[in-house]
């Protein structure tokens, strides 16, 4: 039946808003995102308030998970395992890759459970949703400074003790790499949350899935001492070539792998639309099936 | 005055039952339909949204081709019963959701409250709350800053603002909450049934500030609410929705009217067999449809049992078209202890005489107590007392109240 409520007003075709139901799949409403860049900041803000509010230590609690992950580490794989550290103290690096594997791994781990997390706010009012997984990224890099602050107050102790290190002109890449990380980490936690709301049965796969791709990762060890048999399945991980110059940069260790490291960024780069994408297409009806 | 939205051809599928079983399977399916540019197989065309039938197919339209135009400064109240698709209109206006066809054009920012304190956080204070509340209804920070004090008063929470709110009262929590909605810079409100929390008091406040909100800042305000009374309060448009279609559109009076006779006529009557209890039946319930005040109603009431002296208590009830019961007609007596042997059947054909209603709407049903339960089996019926005395003299404008009573001196 239609009817129409009042008399018909020839009104000009100028619309703010059309809702429709399949919007263009590269329509990323990146304006809207942009008008809504308080709502970032105050979720990012939230997160910390709420992380340290009735704790003792506060934001201390930032640097005792690195440290004693450093401490563990040192133990089991460079007291018992002995796994080489390439001249480098072991605490160090061991330190150097926990920092910059914890901001991948929180990232891709946050942003992969976003639908299921925010499911009663999605369900009840609209905002650009890429804002959510957006803050979380933001707030793992301010926890990241924060531990990466811890790190080079560790460097700074080791270089006072004389310890001679070849940081070399490779650091400069160190903000590449960040960002690279934070695209990879967003990028893959976008496809993982956009999947869960229809299977739930990868959530559980991501939740042990980025322990076992750490091993996967020369987090603990220098791609060095992997045989050159098996290195190329190490090579395939995007985040080798990160990992790998990041401490190339700051330690002077190893070598700078170019390939690696132009494979890590193609990677991060496909990942990141990808994510975009799959998370744009879901996001319009996931609240259906959630 | 210029179209606020224009909803043109909107209609939403829901898939019921379960996801989990088969959704891989069947998603191959779909995707292999489309790719070879076939119809969907699993969007069956035709299934409507009745609750109580049992569809064929696991699809359901909860709307189906819904049109209409809202000009702007327009209160409209969205009415229908549960499960009519009310709720699914207000996600697809508010965004959380898109339209399976269809298309809504809008003009203005929309802002929209499906509940209240949506995204509160219970460790930070209330300042922060209003903030972030705010920004998550699509509010700048600036325009919060601007209308901080503003909202405060309407909460009336200051002595609280630097405590978490996990520390709040459920009511000082809505009144936060509210108040940040009612303040929004936006051209469009979309509410939904949020009222039910808070006392009298604020309740009467949130509906005056909506009130002011469409007539006083010309901003356009969409309305769900099963209260008839705050609908009509509020609204000066209505929208009738049954099972998922537009049946009606026009202004707040007719529209209510429309509904009440709709819920009566869906109510059961059309059976004429009601089941009360095991034992029971209501096997007829008749009533005149309009009258005028102080003239009489006449009813017929026909009620079978299987057993002896099964009814206890039978009372014919009338209630207001807001819900609220305005009278109760006790029926015992000798029908009901005289006529309810084994087997039998209670017919009474009785008469109100004199009723003293003011015109409008009310709706009739009846309260019965069996051996085995009591209850309320309303509406049955509904009818109107017209707007005009027994000498047929018009009223010149709505009286509010039920009841008149005559004066002697």
């Amino acid at each position: 039946m239609t009817e129409i409520l009042t008399e018909k007003v020839v009104a000009e075709e100028n619309w703010d808003l059309e809702i429709r139901p399949q919007n263009s799949l590269f329509n990323l409403h990146l304006r809207d995102v942009w008008q809504y860049r308080d709502l970032l900041l105050l979720l990012v803000r939230r997160d910390f308030v709420a992380f340290y509010k009735q704790t003792i230590f506060g934001p201390l609690w930032f640097f005792i998970q690195p440290i004693f992950t450093t401490i563990i580490f040192t133990f089991v794989f460079g007291r018992m395992a002995g796994i080489s550290t390439e001249g480098v103290p072991p605490p160090l690096f061991y330190l150097t890759g926990t920092v910059a594997w914890n901001y991948f791994s929180e990232c891709l781990t946050k942003t992969s459970t976003v639908f299921r997390d925010n499911a009663s706010i999605f369900g009840k009012v609209y905002f650009p949703r890429l804002i959510m997984p957006l803050s979380i990224v933001i707030s793992n890099l301010v926890k990241f400074s924060v531990q990466f602050l811890l790190f080079l107050l560790m460097l700074a102790w080791y270089k006072v003790d004389g310890l001679i290190l070849n940081t070399n002109y490779y650091i400069l890449l160190f903000p590449v790499i960040i960002l690279l990380m934070a695209m990879q980490g967003l990028g893959w936690g976008l496809i993982v949350t956009a999947l869960t709301t229809k299977y739930r049965d990868l959530a559980f796969l991501v939740a042990f899935g980025v322990q076992l791709i750490m091993y996967a990762t020369p987090v603990i060890y220098p791609l060095s001492s992997v045989p050159e048999k098996h290195r190329y399945l190490i090579e395939l991980n995007p985040l080798t070539g990160l990992i790998e110059t990041f401490r190339h940069g700051f330690l002077g260790t190893g070598q700078f792998y170019g390939q690696a490291f132009g494979y890590s960024i193609i990677m991060s780069v496909i990942v990141f639309i990808a994510g975009l994408i799959i998370f744009n297409k879901v996001e319009k009806n996931f609240v259906d099936t959630v | 005055m210029p179209v606020a939205i224009k909803a043109e051809n909107i209609s939403k599928a829901y898939q019921l039952g379960e996801f989990s079983t088969g959704t891989l399977s069947q998603d191959i399916e779909r995707a292999w339909y489309r790719f070879r540019g076939k119809e969907d197989p699993f969007l069956k065309i035709g299934e409507t949204n009745d609750r109580t039938m049992k569809g064929e197919s696991n699809i359901v339209w909860s709307l189906r081709d819904i049109n209409f135009e809202i000009n702007q400064g327009d209160a409209v109240g969205i009415i229908g019963r549960n499960g009519a698709g009310k709720s699914t209109l207000l996600k697809l206006l508010s965004r959380v959701t898109t339209p399976t066809t269809g298309s809504i054009k809008v003009r203005g920012r929309i802002a929209s409250l499906l509940e209240v304190g949506t995204g509160f956080h219970p460790e930070l204070t209330g300042r922060e709350n209003i903030f972030l509340n705010g920004a998550i209804l699509g509010m700048r920070k600036h325009e919060i800053k601007k209308r901080f004090d503003e909202i405060v008063d309407f909460a009336g929470v200051e002595r609280y603002l630097d405590t978490p709110v996990k520390r709040y009262s459920s009511g000082m929590y809505v009144r936060l909450a509210f108040a940040v909605a009612a303040h929004l810079e936006s051209e469009i409100l979309v509410v939904d049934e949020v009222l039910a929390v808070g006392d009298a008091e604020f309740q009467s406040k949130c509906l005056g500030k909506m009130g002011d909100v469409s007539k006083g800042e010309g901003r356009t305000v969409l309305f769900v609410s099963h209260n008839m009374a705050s609908i009509q309060q509020l609204c000066n448009k209505g929208i009738l929705l049954l099972n998922g279609k537009l049946v009606d559109s026009g202004d707040t009076e007719s529209i209510i009217k429309h509904y009440l006779k709709l819920s009566a006529n869906n109510s059961l009557i059309t059976q004429n067999n009601i089941e009360i209890d095991e034992n029971t039946v209501l096997e007829e319930f008749k009533l005149t449809e309009n009258i005028r005040q102080f003239e009489k109603i006449e009813f017929v009431l026909k009620i079978s049992s299987n057993l002896a002296g099964n009814v206890k208590d039978l009372k014919l009830v009338l209630e207001s078209e807001f819900g609220e019961r305005v009278c109760v007609v006790d029926l015992r007596g000798e029908y009901v202890e005289n006529r309810n042997e084994h087997g039998a059947v209670i017919v009474i054909k009785g008469r109100l005489v004199n009723v003293p209603l003011l015109p409008g709407m009310y709706s009739a049903g009846i309260y019965i107590e069996t051996t085995l339960l009591k209850r309320d089996i309303m509406p049955l019926g509904v009818f109107e007392i017209l707007n005009e005395n027994q000498f047929g003299e018009q009223y010149s404008r709505k009286l509010t109240g039920h009841i008149s009573i005559n004066l002697e001196v």
